[in-house]
């Protein structure tokens, strides 16, 4: 294998890890620019989804596609339900009240899963069966075809969905000034519903090709790509779609170049290291803008 | 019946009584306009009307339909909106978006009819780009539609702004200061603006306004307000002669 082929794989690789990471950062970043709080509890909706497919698939035996919409759905039903029990009440709290708060839910969401499925890993098969494909020598995998596909499709549907309908401009309208936009007659309470419900769905896919690629359950597997898809939400521009996009795919790439490259303990140092020094440049992140306060 | 109808109306906020016994009724039609010094209390009436705040005592009442306890969505939805003495627009969302989001309660389609592009949806975002470009064209911003709104200079602002709670369907439209900031040229614009949504769109206006001249140009009745309630109602020419009123903006 010559060093071209070496470089699209990690390249590949990268991609396929870091548009997993995308999908979770949408979710910080859109529950962000909406309810103004980083919700740490994120990532734990992503084990969610990866118990509840195990689940549907055996204990509930249902058919694959079934099952998946299952667990999109649970995860979207978690997702409102978590804001409405524990940050709505919150909402003119301080956001340090919030902010511990969304820390809590996230270990009670961890212990509930150690509680009913313990911590012993759940070996899980890989549901997609696809085949392979090589191109100019280039080895691509089934799951990397399949996650790359589904990621694209759900970005490009977010974002048309974002700025070409009527929820989607209540979304905006809500994140840029919430008063103004009850006092023009939208529903600030189901705008925000819906955002956590849309984010907590992409976790949920997110969880579902994340548990494909690792092959294995436990009730923390969501922290690591939570905590990661969290910095690259920041380094992307919190509250910036596009941002939440380009920061996951350029971190699961980076993570995958240093894994081959540099060395696989260093990785998540260097990953982590970038955004020290992306945030020591521009502070706002990538794509996100600084508000400048006018006096 | 008057269309809006307030009695009794008062709020505290701890100790401080910020609006007390304060009584309006403004008949369908009328451009009624609401003065007083600063920190008489006239924006906190327009929040209380339109639900931001909870009144302590009081009712009020539009077209009959008591909006006690209504949250700021409902109210829009009951018929009441308004623009901010500071301007809060959208700021990055383009113009049109701007109309478009408050036009958001006349129009539904459900999340299906998006998924899946069905017609309706389709009809419904036509028909509301078509309303939004309508409005947009009464103040003259039709060409600025794609522009953000942060991009806009302020007198255009300050238009948007009236535009976009005109797209609510308002039956009573409430203005905080309008005018501010604005030179003559520009409120002489606003003035005639004004007059034009009241007849075209056949809405009622309450203005607040430290602008005499848009004041006694337009309103055909005003009520002035001091330390939370009210020291003088009548027309225009009666009012500013009011030695209560001049004493109360001048002092002794």
């Amino acid at each position: 294998m010559n060093l071209f082929q070496s470089i699209m794989e990690q390249l590949l690789n990268g991609l396929r890890t870091g548009s997993i990471y995308a999908l979770i950062a949408l979710g910080y970043s859109m529950v962000y620019g909406i309810a103004k709080m980083i919700n740490f509890a994120h990532g734990d909706v992503i084990m969610v989804g990866a118990y509840a497919l195990f689940m549907g698939m055996t204990a509930l035996s249902l058919p694959l596609p079934v099952a998946i919409i299952f667990t999109i759905v649970v995860c979207a039903v978690l997702g409102i339900a978590i804001e409405k029990v524990a940050y709505k009440p919150l909402r003119n709290a301080s956001s340090l009240a919030v902010l511990i708060t969304a820390i809590g839910m996230s270990f009670l969401l961890q212990s509930l899963a150690l509680i009913i499925f313990s911590a012993t890993p759940i070996p899980f098969k890989s549901i997609i069966s696809m085949k392979g494909i090589k191109i100019a020598g280039v080895d691509i995998p089934g799951i990397t075809i399949i996650t790359l596909v589904v990621t694209t499709a759900i970005m490009v549907a977010l974002t048309l969905f974002i700025n070409k309908t009527k929820a989607g401009s209540a979304m905006r309208a809500v994140s840029e000034d919430r008063g103004a936009a009850a006092l023009m007659g939208i529903n600030v309470n189901r705008t925000i519903s819906m955002t956590f419900a849309i984010g907590s769905a992409l976790a949920a896919v997110a969880g579902i090709l994340y548990i494909c690629q690792y092959q294995s359950i436990t009730p923390t597997l969501g922290a690591l790509p939570g905590i990661k898809a969290f910095v690259a939400a920041v380094l992307g521009g919190i509250g910036s779609i596009p941002g939440a996009m380009v920061g996951g795919i350029l971190l699961g790439i980076v993570e995958s170049m240093s894994k081959a490259y540099i060395s696989t303990e260093l990785a998540d140092a260097i990953v982590f290291g970038v955004l020290v020094v992306i945030l020591l440049v521009k502070p706002s992140g990538l794509l996100g803008k600084l508000k400048a306060e006018k006096v | 019946m008057a269309l809006l109808e307030v009695t009794n109306l008062g709020i505290s906020f701890g100790g401080l009584r910020a609006v007390d016994n304060f009584n309006i009724k403004i008949e369908k039609g009328q451009l009624y306009g609401l003065i007083g010094p600063n920190g008489a209390g006239k924006t906190t009436i327009f929040n209380l009307l339109t639900g931001v705040y909870q009144p302590t005592d009081g009712t009020i009442a539009l077209d009959g339909e008591v909006l006690n306890g209504k949250s700021p969505a409902q109210i829009c939805q009951s018929g009441i909106s308004r623009t901010f003495q500071n301007i809060r627009l959208f700021h990055e969302m383009t113009v049109l978006d701007n109309v478009k989001a408050a036009l958001h309660n006349q129009m539904t389609y459900s999340l299906a009819d998006t998924f899946f592009r069905l017609p309706k949806y389709r009809k419904k975002e036509d028909e509301m780009n078509r309303k939004a470009v309508e409005i947009l064209k009464v103040f003259d911003l039709d060409s600025h539609a794609d522009h953000l709104a942060a991009n806009l200079p302020y007198g255009k602002q300050r238009k948007l702004e009236i535009a976009r709670a005109l797209a609510t369907n308002p039956k009573l439209l409430l203005l905080d200061e309008p005018a501010a900031g604005m030179n003559p040229n520009e409120t002489a614009e606003l003035m005639d603006t004004i007059k034009l949504i009241r007849d075209q769109f056949d809405i009622t206006v309450l203005l607040i306004e430290h602008d005499m001249k848009l004041v006694s140009g337009i309103c055909e009745y005003l009520t002035v307000l001091n330390f939370g309630t009210e020291l003088a109602s009548g027309t225009p020419n009666v009012v500013l002669n009011n030695p209560v009123v001049i004493t109360a903006y001048l002092g002794e």
